[in-house]
């Protein structure tokens, strides 16, 4: 909760919040403006090409150009389409995006005894723009929302690329969403709380959960993440070879504008939910200093870095990996992610009760390994029995191809 | 929703905004929800939907129950209607209008929907018509203190409540293998 909301509310209350939305908001944006341009010219750099290099100093201009262009451009709309549906589903996409980023915690002093609260001019308050109690749930009920803005884009085309996109998106994040719920619960077991200030004040003096959870759950919230964000090599939402542009195949100009937008947004957003929540967002060492440097430079330094590394990392695994194929990108998300975060989860648990009632720690994590790879072989030995019933059925069915008896039933 | 009405003018502390922002929502939530069944496209239902859905999340905000909207939005909006679209979209997604959305249970619906709007709210007005809302109960010493109102439910579920809750997964266990039974083809 922040202190700020906790007495009562007056003028500068009121003008604090809204400095506070202005700066998260403007932030935002040109960060996502960079973003674009950072991700353009480290894919050409990996490609051994130049990338935009003419507008402004190293082309850091080429966004604004391309959106002012964007901005400028006849709105289309196909005949077939479903008009208020076919408006609506960009704001859909957009709003969830920049939602998220106000529970990110970017700055503040967490060490020692401090829990982040800074003063400005006379009135306490927190380094983001809110702090409900339920914050990482906020997160999470906002990517779950992201989905109508995709799903509605194809649907409202009228076309059937974009539909086809779009069924797919909506699949691939849902069946991603359980995964990335899974490993937060873990984070948020070690945390005891919800809030994104008492996750990050958890994680202070070097207590990262990147450690502290066993860095399982961060890789697999990482390559859930980036399930969840369509980003290769998860993008099959728009896969160009089969989809043309994928559910946005219809959209132009500032709509189209739109949709780029929140992609590049959610990317940062998600990136910097990963800082909170793996890696003590602005915690770091702050050498003893205490004033204005400790409270806001350092630590917006920290926090700004760790979310450079993330956004390399994200750009990396666009120039570096091929995409998966659809059948191969469920099989990682149901049969591998979810059994894995969720056995991890349990251990995790475990371990925490061990600690608490004073248990043995080497039996406990003993029985808890044999436990999990019996359930890890029992998990591997249905899925083996399934793949290998399905390829005698359809054995089953090329023999008797002559008659066949369920033709709706042949995949 | 009746009860709060009742017990929101029958009392003394009578939140202006509150209300005001209740009734709003209460409107858009009641023309979204005759336009669920009356709309002749599927995916506009859904949408609509969503709208009655959201508008249960924002009342729960309104009565400072952050945990319950935020799970509303979770699972009603997140996962349910999408899957709803997700199914429609699978099979056949159709733009426009589609003639076969109406059949002739009008009358029996009606009767239905009367009898548990009048059970709902007779239980609901037994069990709290005398409760007096408070908008302005909370306290953010509170939740600095570890005393909230997260933590009290949680904590509800799981010693007062735990049985029930315990038999609800069961429930919900049974109807995911259910479902795998009938979906499986051989």
């Amino acid at each position: 909760m922040d202190p700020l909301l906790s007495g009562d509310i007056g003028f500068a209350e009121i003008l604090i919040v809204l400095i506070k939305v202005l700066i998260a908001f403007a932030g935002l944006m040109v960060g996502v403006m960079l973003m674009v341009w950072f991700e353009r010219k480290l894919v050409a750099d990996m490609q051994n090409r130049i990338g935009p290099n003419r507008a402004g100093p190293f082309g850091i201009l080429q966004t604004l150009a391309d959106g002012i262009k964007l901005f400028f451009k006849e709105e289309l709309s196909p005949a077939k389409s479903d008009p208020f549906v076919y408006r609506l589903a960009p704001f859909l996409a957009l709003v969830p995006a920049f939602l998220v980023f106000s529970v990110i915690p970017i700055a503040g002093n967490f060490s020692g005894d401090n829990t982040g609260v800074v003063t400005i001019a006379g009135h306490e308050t927190l380094m983001q723009v809110a702090d409900p109690q339920i914050g990482i749930l906020l997160v999470l009920a906002m990517s779950s929302i992201a989905v109508y803005g995709i799903m509605l884009a194809g649907w409202a085309s009228g076309s059937k690329y974009p539909l086809l996109g779009s069924v797919r998106a909506s699949a691939q994040m849902v069946s991603y969403e359980a995964a990335l719920g899974l490993s937060i619960a873990t984070v948020l077991l070690l945390a005891g709380a919800l809030s994104t200030n008492l996750i990050v004040n958890e994680q202070a003096g070097g207590r990262w959960n990147l450690w502290m959870t066993g860095l399982v759950p961060f890789v697999v919230f990482l390559i859930a993440a980036t399930a969840e964000l369509n980003r290769p090599p998860f993008d099959l939402v728009e896969a160009e070879q089969e989809l043309v542009g994928g559910f946005h195949t219809e959209y132009t100009a500032l709509r189209f504008a739109m949709f780029f937008l929140a992609e590049f947004m959610n990317v940062v957003t998600m990136s910097a939910v990963i800082v909170t929540l793996f890696l003590g967002g602005p915690n770091g060492p702050l050498f003893g200093i205490t004033g204005w440097v400790s409270d806001y430079l350092l630590p917006s330094i920290y926090f700004f870095g760790k979310l450079f590394i993330l956004l390399f990392v994200f750009v990396w695994f666009r120039a570096t990996l091929p995409r998966f194929r659809y059948d191969q990108l469920m099989d990682l998300g149901w049969k591998l992610l979810i059994p894995l975060s969720l056995g991890w989860f349990l251990l995790v648990a475990t371990v925490q009760v061990s600690q608490d009632q004073g248990w043995n720690p080497i039996v406990v994590v003993t029985s808890v390994v044999v436990i999990g790879v019996l359930g890890a072989s029992l998990l591997r030995l249905s899925i083996r029995t399934g793949n290998f019933r399905r390829t005698e059925e359809s054995e089953e069915a090329e023999d008797s191809h002559m008659s066949p008896k369920d033709p709706g039933g042949v995949r | 929703m009746t009860a709060q009405l009742i017990s929101l003018f029958a009392t003394e502390t009578f939140e202006v905004p509150a209300n005001i922002a209740f009734s709003i929502i209460a409107i858009f939530m009641v023309i979204a929800a005759i336009r669920v069944v009356t709309t002749d496209n599927v995916v506009h239902a859904a949408l609509w939907l969503m709208v009655v859905l959201g508008g249960v999340g924002l009342n729960f905000l309104l009565l400072q129950a952050e945990f319950l909207a935020m799970t509303q939005f979770l699972i009603y909006l997140g996962a349910i209607i999408v899957l709803f679209l997700f199914g429609v979209m699978l099979t056949r997604a159709p733009l426009g209008r589609s003639d076969n959305l109406d059949n002739k249970q009008r009358p029996i619906g009606i009767v239905v929907g009367l009898l548990v709007l009048g059970l709902v709210s007779y239980a609901v007005i037994k069990t709290f018509g005398s409760d007096k809302l408070d908008f302005s109960a909370y306290d953010g010493s509170q939740a600095v203190a570890g005393n909230n109102r997260t933590q009290a439910l949680s904590d509800a579920i799981f010693s007062q409540y735990l049985i029930p809750f315990e038999v609800i997964s069961v429930l919900l266990l049974a109807a995911l293998i259910g479902a795998i039974v009938i979906a499986r083809r051989d």
